[in-house]
C-alpha cells in the first residue's frame, strides 16, 4: 500500500520507519505501545498522524528524532532519516540533527519556552550552537521568518518575553524557531490543541505557508481529523499502536475504508433539534445585571444576564477569557459579584455559597472539565457516590448501595465499578462518575464547565449524548459551558455568546446558528474546521477579500 | 498480604538492611526484660568492669552492667522519640493542614507564629525551656514536640496548599461539607506520602535531639538507661582506648541509617522517581 502511495510523493524518500515497535514501562512491566509501524516520508511531504489518546502518535512523533520518552524503549524496527539509521546511531551524531535537521514543535508553548529570555535569543540558541549562523546573522534571519509568519510587529517582537505574546502569536514564535536552521523535517505535536478556535486559524495558516515556502517535510499530530486535512498530503489513522488506516488526504475523506475513520470522520455530525421554549415564570434559574471580578479592580463579568428554563440546555460560548467560568463561579456561589443577583425559583441565591442552605446547594451541581482531579484519588467510586447520597438525602448504607447500582446503570457503566479507584478508570468512564456524583444529589440544574475538552472525540460525543438522554429522563437543565461550537449544536437549546465579560448575542439556538449573526458570532462560527480540506484555504481567501 | 510480599520482594537490599535494622530494634526494645541479665538499674559489680565473663560489655562508671543498659537505653530513647514524633506530626500536621484549608487570616496567624518559633536556635530553646520548666518525661516529650512541630507544619501546609486549590475539594465546599471532613476526608489522604516520609527523618532528628540533651545532662535523667546520657558518663574510658562508650552512640547511629534508608525507598516509591530520570 505504501509503495503505491509512494508514486505520487513529491521528491526523495527523507524518512522512513520499518516495523518500528517501541514499549513503554509502568509497574516493572514493558507494554507495547507502537507495535510494529511502517513510515514513509518524502521532501516536501507533510503526513498527518491521527488517533485518540494512547494511539502512539506522539511516541512515533519524537522517535522520527530516535528519541524515546523516559521509561521507553525502542524494541525493533528501523528508523532511517536520509540515509541515517538513527536506531543504532551514537548519541552524538542524533544530537547534531536534532534541532538542525529535525526540529519538534510542542503542544504548549508556553512551558516550551524559558520565560527568563527573550524571544529571539531563543530563536538563536539552535542555529548557533549547531554552528549554522552567528548570532547577528539568526537575529536577521528571526525577523526575516516572523514576517514570513505574518507575526503583528515581526520588526521588534523577537524582543519582547514570552509573557508578553499572546498564546497563538508564541505557538507561531515556536514554529518560527523550529524553523531556524531550516530543517528537512518538522514533527508538530498537536500545536493547536491548547488554542481558541479563531487564534487556531492564524496558526493553521503560518504553518501550511512557511512549510510549503521552505519545502519542509512535516508530521503533523492531531486528534482532530478536520485541523489536519488542512494541512496534510496523506494521513494516518492510528489506534492503539497500530496502523489502522492510511492514504491520500482527499481519497480518504472521500471514501474511508475501516468503520474507525468513518466514525472520526461522522464525530462531529450529532445533532439535536431546539426544543421549543417554555414560558415559565419564574425561569429556573436567574442571573440578572452581574458583574464580577478578581480583587477590586480586575472586572471580568459586566452586566450578564441569562436565563435558564426548566429542562433547557443553555450553552454559553465565547474564548478563553471571555469569563464563562467566572460565570459559573458566581452561579455556584464561590465568586460573590460586585452587582446582580442570582434568582432560583424567583428566589434570591445568597452571593457566598457558604451562606446558602444545604438544599440551595443540592439543586445547583457541578461538573467539571478536568474529570483527574475533580475525583478524589484516593477515594471509591462507592464512596464518591454515597456521599451526596448520605449529605443530602439521608440514606443509610443499604440505601446508599442500591443508590449508586442505579446511578452507575444510569450512566452505563457495570455495578461492579462501585469498588474501583478513579485511577483504575479511563477519562471518559471519570467523566461519567463526575456526573453521577451530580445526579446522586438530585439537583434540578447542573453546570457542565466545559466537560468534554479534555476527552477524545468520539467518548466526548457519548458523553454528549449521555447527558441529553438523562435529560430526557430526569428534566435537569444544564448550563453548559464550552469553548466548542460543534459541542453547542449538538447540545443546546439556547446559546448565549460572550466575548471579554459582555454578552454579545443570545437566542434560541437556530436564530443564533442562522444568518444574519453578530459579526463575533459569525467569526467563531467560520473559524470551526471542517471535514473539507480546502475549507483553510477557502476561508482565508474569503476573510481577505 | 500477598501485596506486602510482592512490595518486599521489589525492594533493593538497602531497605531490607534498613527494616531488618528497625525490627530489630523494636524485638530489643519490647522483650527488654527478658533479653538482659539484671535490672536497669542494678549495680551489679565494680566500676568499669572489662568485657567478658559475668558481664557481655563490661560495667558502667557506677558499676551497672553495660548490655543491660543498652538494651533498656533502646527501650528508652526509641519509645521517647517516638511518642515525641507523633505528638509534633498531630500538632504541626492539624494546624498544617487547618492553615491550607481555611486560608486568609488563620493561615497568616499560624505561619507568623511558627515563624517566631523557628526563628530561635531549636537547641538552644529547649535547653531554656528545660531549664525553666524542670526535666521530667512528659515536659521532655513536649517542649520537642512543639518546637519540632514547626518544621512539620511547614511541610503539611506547603503539600496540602496543593492539593486544597483541585477540583474535588471544591466539589467538597459546594456540597456545604464541615471544615473537618474536607481536612481528613478530602485533603489528608492526599497528602500522606510526603508526612509519612518525613516521619521517619523527623523521628531520627528527635532521636538525636533527645540523646543531645541527655548529653548535655538536660534531657532523660538518670538513673533512667539512655544512649545519650550513657556515652557522657562513660566517656572518660576513651582516654584509655575502650570503645564501649562508642557502643550506644553506634546503637543511635546504626538506627538512623536504617530508618533513613526506608525512607528513602519509600519517597522513592511514592514519588514514583525512576532512575534514568
Amino acid at each position: 500500500m505504501t509503495s503505491k502511495l509512494a508514486n505520487g510523493g513529491k521528491g526523495e524518500v527523507l524518512l522512513e520507519m520499518r516495523g518500528l515497535r517501541i514499549e513503554g514501562q509502568a509497574d516493572e512491566i514493558w507494554h507495547e505501545i507502537v507495535c510494529g509501524i511502517d513510515l514513509t516520508l518524502r521532501r516536501g511531504e507533510v503526513l498527518g498522524l491521527i488517533g485518540e489518546s494512547g494511539a502512539g502518535k506522539s511516541t512515533i512523533g519524537i522517535a522520527a528524532m530516535g528519541f524515546t520518552r523516559p521509561g521507553c524503549r525502542i524494541s525493533g524496527g528501523t528508523i532511517t532519516f536520509d540515509g541515517i539509521e538513527l536506531t543504532s546511531a551514537p548519541e552524538e551524531t542524533k544530537r547534531r540533527l536534532r534541532g538542525s535537521r529535525i526540529a519538534y514543535v510542542a503542544q504548549s508553548a508556553a512551558a516550551s519556552f524559558n520565560p527568563a529570555h527573550k524571544l529571539i535569543q531563543q530563536f538563536s540558541e539552535a542555529p548557533v550552537q549547531h554552528g549554522v549562523l552567528n548570532s547577528s546573522q539568526a537575529a536577521k534571519d528571526a525577523i526575516d521568518i516572523y514576517h514570513r509568519l505574518q507575526m503583528p510587529e515581526p520588526d521588534s517582537i523577537g524582543f519582547r518575553y514570552p509573557h508578553q505574546v499572546s498564546g497563538g502569536q508564541l505557538q507561531r514564535a515556536m514554529v518560527a524557531m523550529a524553523m531556524a536552521c531550516k530543517p528537512d523535517l518538522i514533527v508538530f505535536d498537536e500545536p493547536t490543541t491548547a488554542l481558541d478556535v479563531t487564534t487556531q486559524i492564524e496558526v493553521l495558516a503560518a504553518i501550511k505557508d512557511i512549510v510549503h515556502q521552505f519545502n519542509t517535510a512535516a508530521i503533523y499530530i492531531s486528534h482532530d481529523l478536520a485541523v489536519v486535512a488542512q494541512l496534510a498530503d496523506r494521513i494516518m489513522v492510528l489506534r492503539y499502536g497500530n496502523l489502522i488506516e492510511e492514504g491520500e488526504t482527499r481519497a480518504m475523506l472521500d471514501r474511508p475504508e475501516e468503520t474507525y475513520t468513518r466514525q472520526l470522520l461522522a464525530v462531529r455530525s450529532y445533532r439535536r433539534d431546539e426544543s421549543p421554549p417554555t414560558k415559565e415564570d419564574p425561569p429556573l434559574l436567574e442571573v440578572r445585571g452581574i458583574s464580577a471580578g478578581y480583587g477590586p479592580h480586575i472586572k471580568v463579568l459586566d452586566d450578564v444576564s441569562v436565563k435558564i428554563g426548566r429542562k433547557r440546555t443553555v450553552a454559553v460560548v465565547g474564548e478563553s477569557g471571555s469569563g464563562k467560568s467566572t460565570l459559573a463561579r458566581v452561579v455556584t456561589g464561590l465568586l460573590p459579584p460586585y452587582q446582580g443577583e442570582v434568582f432560583f425559583k424567583g428566589q434570591a441565591l445568597p452571593p457566598s455559597y457558604k451562606n446558602r442552605t444545604q438544599d440551595q446547594l443540592r439543586q445547583v451541581q457541578m461538573i467539571y472539565q478536568m474529570p483527574d482531579v475533580a475525583l478524589n484519588p484516593k477515594q471509591k467510586v462507592r464512596d464518591v457516590i454515597g456521599r451526596p447520597l448520605a449529605f443530602y438525602l439521608n440514606m443509610n448504607e443499604a440505601a446508599r448501595n442500591r443508590r449508586v447500582s442505579d446511578l452507575l446503570e444510569m450512566i452505563e457503566l457495570p455495578a461492579d465499578f462501585a469498588d474501583r479507584l478513579p485511577g483504575e478508570l479511563s477519562g471518559g468512564q471519570k467523566q461519567r462518575i463526575c456526573i453521577a456524583r451530580a445526579l446522586a444529589a438530585e439537583p434540578e440544574l447542573i453546570i457542565c464547565d466545559e466537560v468534554t475538552s479534555a476527552l477524545d472525540q468520539l467518548v466526548a460525543e457519548e458523553i454528549l449524548k449521555l447527558l441529553q438522554r438523562l435529560q430526557d429522563d430526569l428534566e435537569v437543565s444544564y448550563l453548559f459551558i464550552t469553548h466548542d461550537l460543534a459541542t453547542v449544536r449538538a447540545i443546546s437549546d439556547e446559546i448565549v455568546v460572550m466575548l471579554q465579560g459582555r454578552v454579545v448575542q443570545q437566542g434560541g439556538k437556530t436564530k443564533v446558528l442562522t444568518p444574519p449573526h453578530h459579526e463575533y458570532t459569525e467569526l467563531l462560527l467560520s473559524s470551526v474546521p471542517e471535514m473539507d480540506p480546502d475549507w483553510l484555504d477557502d476561508l482565508l481567501e474569503k476573510r481577505a477579500s | 498480604m500477598k501485596d506486602f510480599i510482592k512490595l518486599m520482594r521489589s525492594s533493593p537490599w538497602s531497605a531490607r538492611f534498613g527494616m531488618a535494622v528497625i525490627v530489630f530494634y523494636i524485638a530489643i526494645a519490647v522483650f527488654a526484660p527478658i533479653v538482659s541479665s539484671y535490672g536497669e538499674t542494678e549495680i551489679v559489680g565494680s566500676e568499669f568492669e572489662p568485657w567478658g565473663g559475668a558481664f557481655l560489655l563490661g560495667t558502667d562508671n557506677l558499676g551497672r552492667d553495660m548490655f543491660t543498659r543498652m538494651v533498656f537505653g533502646a527501650r528508652n530513647t526509641i519509645g521517647i522519640a517516638f511518642v515525641t514524633t507523633c505528638l509534633a506530626f498531630l500538632i504541626g500536621g492539624f494546624f498544617g493542614l487547618m492553615a491550607a484549608a481555611l486560608g486568609g487570616l488563620v493561615d497568616q496567624i499560624l505561619s507568623r507564629l511558627v515563624y517566631v518559633l523557628m526563628a530561635l536556635p531549636p537547641l538552644i530553646f529547649a535547653l531554656l525551656l528545660l531549664t525553666i520548666l524542670g526535666t521530667s518525661i512528659p515536659i521532655l516529650i513536649v517542649v520537642i514536640a512543639v518546637l519540632d512541630s514547626t518544621r512539620v507544619y511547614r511541610l503539611a501546609r506547603a503539600v496540602a496548599m496543593n492539593i486544597a486549590v483541585m477540583d474535588f475539594v471544591e466539589v467538597a465546599r459546594l456540597r456545604g461539607e464541615g471544615l473537618m471532613w474536607i481536612i481528613r476526608r478530602e485533603i489528608l489522604p492526599n497528602s500522606m506520602p510526603p508526612l509519612v516520609a518525613e516521619f521517619g527523618l523527623r523521628f531520627c532528628f528527635v532521636f538525636l535531639f533527645i540523646s543531645a540533651l541527655s548529653f548535655l545532662g538536660l534531657g532523660i535523667q538518670p538513673p533512667t538507661a539512655d544512649w545519650g546520657s550513657m556515652v557522657r558518663d562513660n566517656a572518660t574510658l576513651i582516654t584509655y582506648g575502650d570503645v564501649t562508650p562508642l557502643l550506644p552512640a553506634g546503637a543511635i547511629a546504626l538506627l538512623t541509617v536504617g530508618v533513613n534508608f526506608v525512607v528513602d525507598w519509600f519517597l522513592h516509591k511514592t514519588a514514583g522517581l525512576r532512575d534514568d530520570q
